[in-house]
């Protein structure tokens, strides 16, 4: 990298935005990052963004959940020590199975939901005492921040920019 | 786009509000002083909480002989606080997860503080389990792991052991769907906090959240898919709390109904509590252009349809009751002996609070009257608690053998027990409503502009949403200093900035300016909001003129209005 040169432009309004990275892409500028206060609709796509495959993991996840209520189920109450409880005996796990459904359904969601959640922070990398990395406070607020790295064409990108309605460009140094 | 909503639909967020005040408005609570009203508040709870903790330590102590309990009726005010709290915990996932399946935009201003309620009711339900095993340094025996008895496991045939696994899932789920929405209203009061100590705390609380477009997609995935798995959850929950009775030979509890109704009469008793802490709160927190009437309507039709569904399988439970012709089945809950024995008080109660009140949630007026709905939710809150205790204690005190039969009578300390819980329950919700953004600001931000009033009433006069965009080319920025009788010209109507008399304003206040807006303006002379505020189109374009930076701005963001704001608040 020979320069480490970056746009910071600022909107202020979600609609604005869109239109401007619309624009950017069009005129074949490579978009670094947009920091936004809300999720904004369509946004990811008008970057470009692969789908999040969060979803498909969380399947996953969900059926080792299911794997691992099976499987502690026939160990502990038909294989390891079988117990006639209340007249209903412990012969084979398919017999028992029914009184088995809550778990394997609760322990489904838990292995889900929590491992999708992990995966999610790690993914994102946010966790206690990450440090916080948008560069302007106000991208928390109501500003939207797009950062374009710079390559000798800095002039060309803040006139283009600037016609998106950027309510505030700044050329910064990234370190 | 998709900014777009039917102008019948009333708006949900009242006021001319910009994003900025939204921020302004959520994060108010937590950078101001608390009112003389929460000290009080808190120091009744807090006093009602160390009162229940006592009984505890009392009861743990000496013996759950010190409860009414009696070995006839070996469930009572325990396991009915227990239910009590699991079902109050109900509205907050169904908030969140049913409605945002169903997409129901108006969630977004209660679903924050819903499931906050969520978590502190199923920490007091889940307390009373605990105490009630009477040595609760063992509570760990109901998790499956291997233990010093050879390998005596849990009996997973067991609802009881249902119980633990449903609520410790949806306990830990719920926590992580409510902290996972926190994080970008965590980093947004981080971003904000000017005290060193406030600021290293929202860091940490907020995970480093930085807000990349990447991030607010898995975001979004992520909080559908939680939604997806809560949804089925939260049903479950309330279903396998149903089958610790209905699994029972007890008659009045083995009833095949339970189920479906005790998840209806959980969400009826949860969007009650919502209702009474969210009454309470929008008026502490100023949050009422927030939760408004269109709120408090729409829960309140939640808790018709939900108290319908309760009234209807009351009348079953009663009719079927009788249709039997069992001797048995003349003192379940609901049936004519309970409706002329001893517990005849409960037994109207539960009809009067829980039946009788809600319907008046059929009258338009009442429904979207803040004080009213205020009132039925608190009668319905104590009818639901009668519901379980009239289940529990009104069942177990005839069972089949007359020699079994016998009277409940709570104990002092079942009664503090129960006192304690809620203090601790307001403890942790007052603590909460102070240092939490109570409102999940970047959901609301995204239907500001379909569902706000001040972008509705633009619609209605043809203005879009989108701002028209100045195409001019921004020279860099710095102030004209060439311009003196222009700056002459502004400030004898504004006034002039007089360092040794005056304090200069953060500007940056002002929605739109930054930083290097800042500078500039004071570059020229422009300090205060008072000067501000006197600003018209006039000055706007003088100022344009002057600056030559981004023309047209002011004007568009309203400054003077803005100053003028800021100027009374």
């Amino acid at each position: 990298m020979e320069s480490s040169k970056v746009i910071h432009a600022f909107y202020n309004d979600d609609e604005v935005l869109l239109d401007a990275v619309h624009t950017v892409k069009a005129e074949h500028h490579h978009i670094e990052e947009v920091f936004c206060p809300f999720p904004v609709h369509g946004l990811d796509k008008a970057m470009g963004l692969a789908p999040t495959k969060l979803a498909i993991t969380a399947f996953f996840y969900g059926i080792t959940g299911l794997s691992v209520a099976i499987w502690m189920t026939n160990y502990m109450m038909i294989e390891d020590w079988p117990q006639d409880i209340g007249g209903k005996p412990s012969f084979s796990w398919m017999e028992n199975m029914p009184a088995f459904v809550p778990i394997m359904f609760e322990l489904t969601v838990f292995f889900a939901a929590h491992l999708m959640v992990i995966t999610f922070y790690m993914r994102s990398r946010i966790w206690p005492f990450k440090e916080a990395e948008n560069p302007d406070p106000r991208t928390t607020d109501d500003h939207f921040l797009m950062e374009i790295p710079v390559n000798n064409n800095e002039e060309e990108l803040t006139d283009l920019l600037a016609k998106t309605g950027a309510v505030e460009i700044n050329v910064v140094e990234k370190h | 786009m998709s900014h777009y909503e039917a102008p019948i639909r009333e708006p949900l967020v009242l006021g001319d509000k910009s994003y900025h005040d939204i921020t302004e408005d959520i994060a108010k609570p937590i950078e101001g002083k608390a009112n003389k009203h929460w000290y009080i508040a808190f120091a009744i709870s807090l006093a009602a909480m160390l009162w229940g903790f006592g009984c505890i330590f009392y009861t743990v102590g000496t013996g759950i002989g010190v409860w009414g309990l009696s070995k006839n009726i070996g469930w009572a005010w325990d396991i009915t606080n227990f239910v009590w709290w699991v079902g109050i915990g109900h509205a907050g996932t169904l908030i969140s997860a049913v409605l945002l399946l169903f997409r129901q935009k108006w969630r977004m201003a209660i679903n924050r503080s819903a499931e906050a309620m969520t978590i502190f009711a199923v920490f007091q339900a889940g307390l009373f389990p605990i105490i009630h095993m009477g040595r609760p340094w063992n509570a760990f025996w109901v998790l499956p792991i291997p233990n010093q008895f050879g390998s005596l496991w849990v009996n997973f045939n067991s609802p009881l052991l249902w119980d633990v696994f449903a609520i410790s899932t949806y306990l830990s789920v719920s926590l992580v769907f409510w902290w996972t929405g926190l994080l970008p209203d965590f980093a947004m009061i981080r971003d904000r906090a000017v005290k060193p100590f406030q600021k290293k705390i929202y860091a940490l609380l907020s995970f480093g959240w930085s807000g990349r477009a990447k991030d607010w997609q898995r975001f979004e995935e992520v909080s559908l898919v939680l939604a997806g798995l809560a949804t089925p959850l939260v049903l479950s929950v309330h279903t396998i709390v149903s089958m610790d009775f209905a699994t029972s030979i007890n008659p009045g509890w083995h009833s095949t109904i339970f189920p479906p109704y005790f998840v209806a009469g959980a969400i009826f008793s949860g969007f009650a509590m919502v209702q009474t802490l969210l009454g309470i709160m929008r008026k502490v927190t100023n949050m009422e252009d927030y939760i408004t009437r269109l709120h408090v309507e729409y829960m309140n039709i939640v808790i018709i349809l939900t108290g319908g569904i309760v009234a209807v399988a009351y009348a079953t439970e009663f009719f079927i009751a009788w249709y039997t012709g069992s001797p048995y089945e003349n003192y379940t809950y609901l049936s004519v002996g309970a409706a002329t024995g001893p517990y005849a008080w409960a037994f109207y109660s539960l009809l009067f609070f829980n039946i009788l009140t809600p319907q008046f949630l059929w009258i338009k007026k009442i429904r979207r009257s803040f004080i009213w709905s205020f009132i039925i939710s608190i009668f319905i809150n104590i009818g639901m608690w009668f519901e379980r205790f009239d289940i529990i204690a009104i069942v177990l005190s005839k069972g089949h053998l007359p020699s079994t039969w016998w009277r409940f009578e709570p104990t002092f300390v079942d009664v503090g027990i129960f006192i304690g819980t809620i203090g601790f329950f307001f403890v942790l919700f007052l603590l909460y409503a102070r240092t939490f953004p109570v409102i999940a600001q970047a959901e609301v931000k995204t239907i500001l502009k379909s569902s706000g009033e001040f972008y509705k009433k633009r619609r209605e006069q043809g203005i879009p949403s989108k701002p028209a965009i100045n195409t001019v080319v921004t020279e860099p920025v710095v102030a004209v200093n060439d311009n003196e009788d222009k700056i002459n010209v502004l400030f004898d109507k504004l006034g002039k900035f007089d360092p040794n008399t005056q304090t200069a304003d953060d500007l940056k206040k002002i929605s739109g300016v930054g930083p290097k807006l800042e500078g500039v303006l004071n570059g020229i002379g422009l300090f205060t909001f008072e000067q501000v505020s006197k600003m018209t189109k006039e000055e706007y374009d003088l100022l344009d003129s002057i600056t030559g930076s981004f023309p047209g701005r002011a004007e568009r963001d309203n400054w003077a209005e803005q100053a003028k704001n800021l100027l009374n608040g």
